[in-house]
């Protein structure tokens, strides 16, 4: 392993968040299944207004840590705080209690259920009393059309079932739906993966938005054209352990190639990456567009 | 780029195409099992109207058989688009009407108390059936399998052991019968036939179900349970309660057909029941409700119960050998689940 990429020491908050109490830090949590040691040590932490993106090859530990964070499984050690205060989450209902959404890269969303059915799902609107109370169908659907047209997504049909949705407008629904419930982070599970160039920048796009709404937005993806341009800090994993996190202006895209790669037989990765470049030309080329534009937004 | 970060409304998408009204009715669950109800009626109206099948008494007699039936299909339904199975209801009817008739009938108690302890007996057996689904994390098939064979059995025994017979009757010598009679057993005259109560308790737990699963929160929990559970749960549903109140409907429904059959009939039989499982489920499939959960109607499984029903009183009407009735009923399931799946495709848009 590289000492110069291992002794890097984690990047301070961007200047104008250093200082504030981040919306959610964890400080050396660690992650065993039986003998299998998936987590070693992590500390993260997200800001409001910040895309913190997570890092790392399959298998790094990307989904444990946020499962961690969202819930789902408790930390077999270390800290976790919400806006400065320890916390131990029971299940995913306790995280979402305390403003942390996820949108899981599989589980998003229902596909045989109605856009607007999915949307609520578990926070339903209702009307009428006792006995009558009852799914308020009207409002899902009126609130369900306006908070994705202000996403930028216009849907006839509310009552289509999500299942004919692309990938992308299904991501686009979960995020619309963290967000309207409030969500203060939002922890994204690798949204971009199964998507197609434009899909992905669609879905970026979206993160941008909603960090202009000032959430924290946790950004997990194995992919750097992806993370790169809307990254704010980069956490990098590798095989359960953090390799430190960096601010943008600390890293360039290719170190944090390399970081993710593990930092190994440098050489042969380098060719590597410029064979994967050139495939990848186009689509690079494309996110780079909207990369430039998402910065462009962010210094303007 | 002005539309990042503002509250932008885009241009018309044109890649969304405007839905037809038509073809929308025509991707909906039921959509399969109305269309059947329509072929069988008319099939049994042409083989079989020239001997009553189309008379009120006809139509009573069908109405009869695919209400009993559709009783346990609403709640079959909504536990199947939950993603689970139940198929120990038939002998949560033959537990539910011996234990009436074994404490009204043998042991002197009047027959709401009665029933009362009974209703308690088959929700204790639809919670036990949930728990155990959730605790074990078996497939809900083999619990209720393992369920459906200990209560049979349990029945049989006890009843033999407190009576010396596997049968008790005068049930409607008991007090307060009367009163259960004109609730669960009478009847309402249409013209020269008699509309049997029980399609009013079908008719108006339809209503209900669908209600339930459509317009209240609890259905769109059903929904997404079955749909995905793991997903339910990560938004905050409560998968295990959700899971086990259906089990308990079920319970609950099939205590209400063992109710409508001891009191009609003044007794129990330990055997009653039998089967009922198997033809709820055929009739819920038949619905457009999927094996696998997360979508369905209980409209759709009343019309499956309904042409259950039309297909063993119709085979009798036209004088066919009731022993085809069976076979009637398997071919017309393997039809409906081929139809349906056409239609869920066509609701899916090809996608799913
Ligand atoms: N529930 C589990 N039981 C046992 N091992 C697990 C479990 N979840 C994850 N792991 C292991 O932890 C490691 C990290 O997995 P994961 O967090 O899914 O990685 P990533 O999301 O970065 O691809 C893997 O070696 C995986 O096999
Ligand atoms: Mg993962």
């Amino acid at each position: 392993m590289s000492a110069t990429v291992s002794s890097r020491v984690a990047a301070p908050a961007p200047p104008e968040l250093a200082g504030t109490t981040p919306l959610l830090e964890v400080r050396d949590v660690s992650k065993s299944f039986g003998s299998v040691i998936a987590l070693k040590d992590i500390s993260m932490s997200v800001h409001a207004g910040e895309v913190m993106c997570l890092l790392g090859d399959n298998g790094a530990g990307k989904s444990t840590l946020i499962k961690i964070l969202s819930g789902v499984h408790p930390a077999s050690e270390g800290e976790y705080l919400v806006e400065g205060k320890p916390v131990r989450f029971g299940s995913p209902r306790d995280a979402l209690d305390h403003g942390i959404a996820t949108v899981y890269q599989d589980l998003a969303m229902i596909p045989l259920m109605s856009i607007a059915r999915n949307f609520f799902l578990g926070s339903e609107p209702t009307r009428g009393v006792g006995p009558f109370r009852r799914f308020d169908l009207e409002t899902a659907d009126r609130t369900t059309r306006d908070e994705m047209a202000k996403m930028g997504i216009l849907l006839r049909d509310t009552d289509q079932p999500v299942g004919t949705l692309s990938g992308g407008e299904r991501q686009c629904v979960a995020i619309a739906r963290a967000v309207y419930f409030g969500a203060k982070v939002l922890i994204l599970d690798e949204p971009t993966a199964a998507l197609g160039v434009k899909e992905a920048g669609v879905v970026l796009r979206y993160i941008a938005q909603a960090r202009a709404r000032g959430l924290g937005v946790i950004f997990i993806t194995h992919n750097v054209h992806h993370a790169y341009p809307i990254g704010d800090r980069f956490t990098l994993l590798n095989r359960g352990r953090s390799y430190g996190t960096f601010a943008k202006d600390d890293v360039t895209r290719e170190e944090v190639v390399t970081m993710m790669a593990g930092g190994e037989e440098l050489e042969e990765l380098g060719h590597e990456l410029e064979e994967f470049a050139r495939a990848d030309g186009l689509a690079a080329g494309r996110l780079g567009e909207v990369g430039r534009e998402l910065e462009a937004e962010a210094r303007g | 780029m002005s539309a990042v970060g503002g509250a932008a409304v885009p241009a018309v998408d044109e890649r969304v195409t405007r839905v037809n009204p038509l073809r929308r009715a025509f991707t909906r669950p039921e959509m399969g099992a109305v269309a059947g109800a329509v072929a069988v009626w008319v099939f049994f109206a042409i083989v079989a109207g020239g001997n009553g099948f189309l008379t009120l008494r006809g139509t009573a007699s069908y109405l009869e058989v695919a209400a009993e039936l559709g009783i346990l299909a609403v709640p079959v339904a909504l536990l199947m688009i939950g993603g689970e199975f139940d198929l120990s209801i038939g002998s949560v009817i033959g537990a539910g009407s011996m234990t009436t008739a074994l404490l009204a009938a043998q042991f002197g108690w009047n027959i709401w108390p009665a029933l009362f302890v009974s209703l308690a007996v088959a929700l204790a057996l639809g919670a036990f059936n949930g728990t155990l689904v959730l605790r074990t994390g078996l497939p809900s098939f083999i619990v209720t399998l393992g369920t459906l064979f200990m209560v049979r059995g349990a029945t049989i025994a006890i009843t033999r052991i407190t009576t010396g017979r596997t049968q008790v009757g005068n049930l409607d010598e008991v007090a307060g019968y009367d009163v259960a009679r004109t609730l669960f057993a009478s009847s309402i005259p249409v013209g020269p036939a008699a509309l049997p109560i029980s399609v009013v308790w079908w008719l108006a737990l339809v209503g209900l179900g669908s209600w339930l699963l459509l317009r209240t929160r609890f259905g769109n929990w059903i929904f997404g349970v079955g749909g995905n559970t793991a997903s339910a749960r990560n938004v905050g549903v409560p998968v295990g309660t959700v899971k086990v109140i259906l089990f308990m409907l079920t319970a609950a429904a099939a205590w209400l057909v063992a109710t409508i059959q001891a009191v009609n009939f003044g007794g129990a039989d330990v055997l009653r029941g039998s089967d009922r499982e198997f033809f709820a489920i055929i009739a819920a499939v038949i619905g457009g409700n999927l094996l696998t959960g997360g979508y369905g109607s209980v409209v759709g499984a009343a019309f499956g119960a309904l042409i259950v029903g039309m297909i063993q009183q119709g085979v009798v009407y036209a004088g066919i050998d009731a022993d085809w009735v069976q076979f009637f009923l398997g071919a017309m399931l393997l039809i409906a689940v081929l139809v349906n799946r056409a239609i869920r495709s066509r609701a899916m848009g090809g996608r799913g």
